[in-house]
């Protein structure tokens, strides 16, 4: 039996048409290997207080964003060589959508290392942590799902990762009262905690790329935008 | 925090197997089957130019097109693509009775321009090709001068009376063809000293003299060179104003580029119509997918 790639996007005439096609996937997916790395190196730097990790996540942006060149290069290349259509098209023209999405994700990961670096040595916040990873572990279980439903050409878990974006940002209302009651309650805390809550607005902001993945996964496997449409309309979209 | 780590990892060694299946074409196999004289799409116009139903036309014992039905609107461009063989071709001659002069093919099935038949035994086929004009693969000017390419059909039509009025004529078809500045100082001039791209511009200017309705065309850019046929398809777009244009086209880009529809043939099969848009992001069926993402042809 052929792998994926064959069945789906390997059974070009021009067999050099395959392999880009499956180098673009490939790349894609260890650059998002990459960054889900980063998000889940700087949440443990933060929580661990761990200034060492954060200067590394920090350090390893810049990966992210050259691949990011890469593959938009690679991307722009096929369009250029092939004038791919119908599925393949959708295929190219996600990846370079999807691209952008993991470098903000790299992005908010750094953010995150600075914030991290900044409480290792003013010391820990007293508040918040347990928030933080909370919604880490949420956000980062979004993006670990996304980039298994685009590997996966499944619609079906796209759309549950849509679904999860609405509990995150539930969560991260819940959070952000909680350490504003903090902060009202003894204002010695404030600057630490604003730190805090600029990590979970990071995290809240991951949630949003993860969905962005998500809605691409769904254009790529059923040809249809369901970008801000209603969820009746995406699964609409996803049952057919 | 070793909750997340842990949670994390085993997730993501999942998603590093790459031998997955893909879960959207396990769910639902993708139909390749063709019903005999089924179209997906939207083969259908309100405002009909060509009525096509039941289209079936056979070369001696063999069936070149299998019923087809199809509307064409008044001013649409419609591409007609496929793989060689398909009878895209075969199709388009149908619609001015091109096909007649060939003794072994019979055309069955109803097809009416402007709600009257095409088929007619009472019809004027002559007249029917003047408003149903033809631009050939190849251009074919007359061994004469290019004045005269363009006013031959308007003479043996008798569409003017007088010299100025010929002349009228010619200007204004070389002037659509967008030929007009490049040859109005040499009329004169033989055709055949022309280059390709105007040869084949100067067919259309040939064809447009008689204030044809419909111009289909048989991929007239096939033998032209990029900049001969971006000419050609500005000039399409151009005369879809005043002209229905139906067009077969190897080149699948010409056909996203200059059509408002897209119909797929394939083994004398109208298998899909539709918008062209759709037809290039996402055709409804998987014969049109494998065929314009280049995986048979």
């Amino acid at each position: 039996m052929p792998t994926q790639k064959d069945e789906v996007y390997g059974d070009h005439i021009s067999h050099q048409f395959n392999e880009e096609l499956a180098e673009l996937k490939t790349e894609f997916l260890k650059m998002g290997g990459l960054v889900e790395q980063q998000l889940m190196d700087s949440i443990q730097a933060l929580i661990e207080n761990d200034g060492q990790l954060a200067d590394d996540v920090r350090g390893r942006d810049k990966v992210v964003d050259k691949m990011e060149i890469a593959i938009d290069e690679e991307a722009t290349k096929v369009i250029a060589r092939r004038q791919p259509t119908a599925r393949d098209l959708r295929l190219v023209v996600s990846v370079i959508k999807m691209v952008a999405d993991l470098e903000r994700v790299g992005d908010e990961s750094k953010k995150i290392a600075k914030f991290a670096m900044g409480l290792s040595q003013e010391g820990q916040a007293p508040r918040g942590y347990v928030e933080a990873r909370h919604i880490g572990n949420h956000v980062a279980s979004m993006l670990h799902d996304a980039l298994d439903a685009f590997a996966r050409l499944d619609s079906e878990q796209a759309l549950r990762v849509m679904k999860e974006d609405k509990r995150v940002d539930e969560e991260y209302q819940a959070a952000t009262r909680t350490l504003l009651t903090f902060m009202m309650e003894d204002s010695r805390n404030i600057s630490r905690c604003m730190s805090v809550m600029w990590v979970l607005r990071a995290l809240e902001r991951v949630g949003d790329h993860a969905c962005n993945i998500a809605e691409n996964v769904i254009f790529m496997v059923k040809g249809e935008d369901v970008r801000h449409a209603s969820m009746e309309r995406a699964e609409e979209v996803v049952s057919r | 925090m070793s909750t997340l780590n842990t949670s994390i990892s085993t997730e993501q060694t999942q998603r590093e197997a790459p031998e997955l299946a893909p879960a959207a074409v396990q769910d639902k196999p993708e139909e390749t089957a063709i019903e005999y004289g089924q179209t997906v799409g939207t083969p259908f116009a309100d405002d009909a130019k060509f009525r096509l139903r039941d289209v079936e036309v056979y070369y001696g014992e063999s069936q070149a097109i299998k019923g087809v039905s199809l509307d064409i609107a008044r001013n649409e461009v419609i591409a007609f693509i496929g793989p060689s063989g398909c009878g895209k071709s075969t199709f388009l001659r149908c619609l001015n009775r091109m096909n007649d002069s060939i003794d072994i093919c019979r055309v069955k099935g109803s097809l009416e321009l402007d709600g009257q038949d095409l088929y007619d035994p009472r019809r004027d086929v002559v007249e029917l090709r003047a408003r149903v004009g033809m631009v050939f693969q190849k251009p074919n000017p007359f061994p004469k001068s290019i004045y005269d390419n363009v006013a031959y059909g308007p003479r043996i039509h008798g569409l003017a009376n007088r010299k100025s009025e010929l002349d009228d004529i010619v200007e204004d078809s070389l002037r659509k063809a967008g030929l007009w500045n490049e040859v109005k100082d040499r009329l004169d001039a033989p055709a055949t000293g022309m280059s390709g791209g105007q040869q084949q511009r100067l067919c259309i200017a040939r064809t447009i003299a008689v204030s044809p309705e419909v111009v289909l065309m048989d991929e007239p850019c096939s033998a032209l060179d990029p900049i001969a046929t971006a000419k050609v398809e500005e000039l399409i777009a151009e005369l879809s104003e005043s002209y229905t244009i139906i067009i077969v086209t190897h080149s699948m880009q010409q056909a996203a580029r200059v059509s408002h529809r897209t119909a797929y043939f394939h083994l004398g099969n109208l298998v899909e119509v539709n918008a062209t848009d759709k037809v290039f992001t996402a055709p409804e069926h998987k014969l049109t997918e494998s065929y314009i993402t280049g995986r048979f042809g």
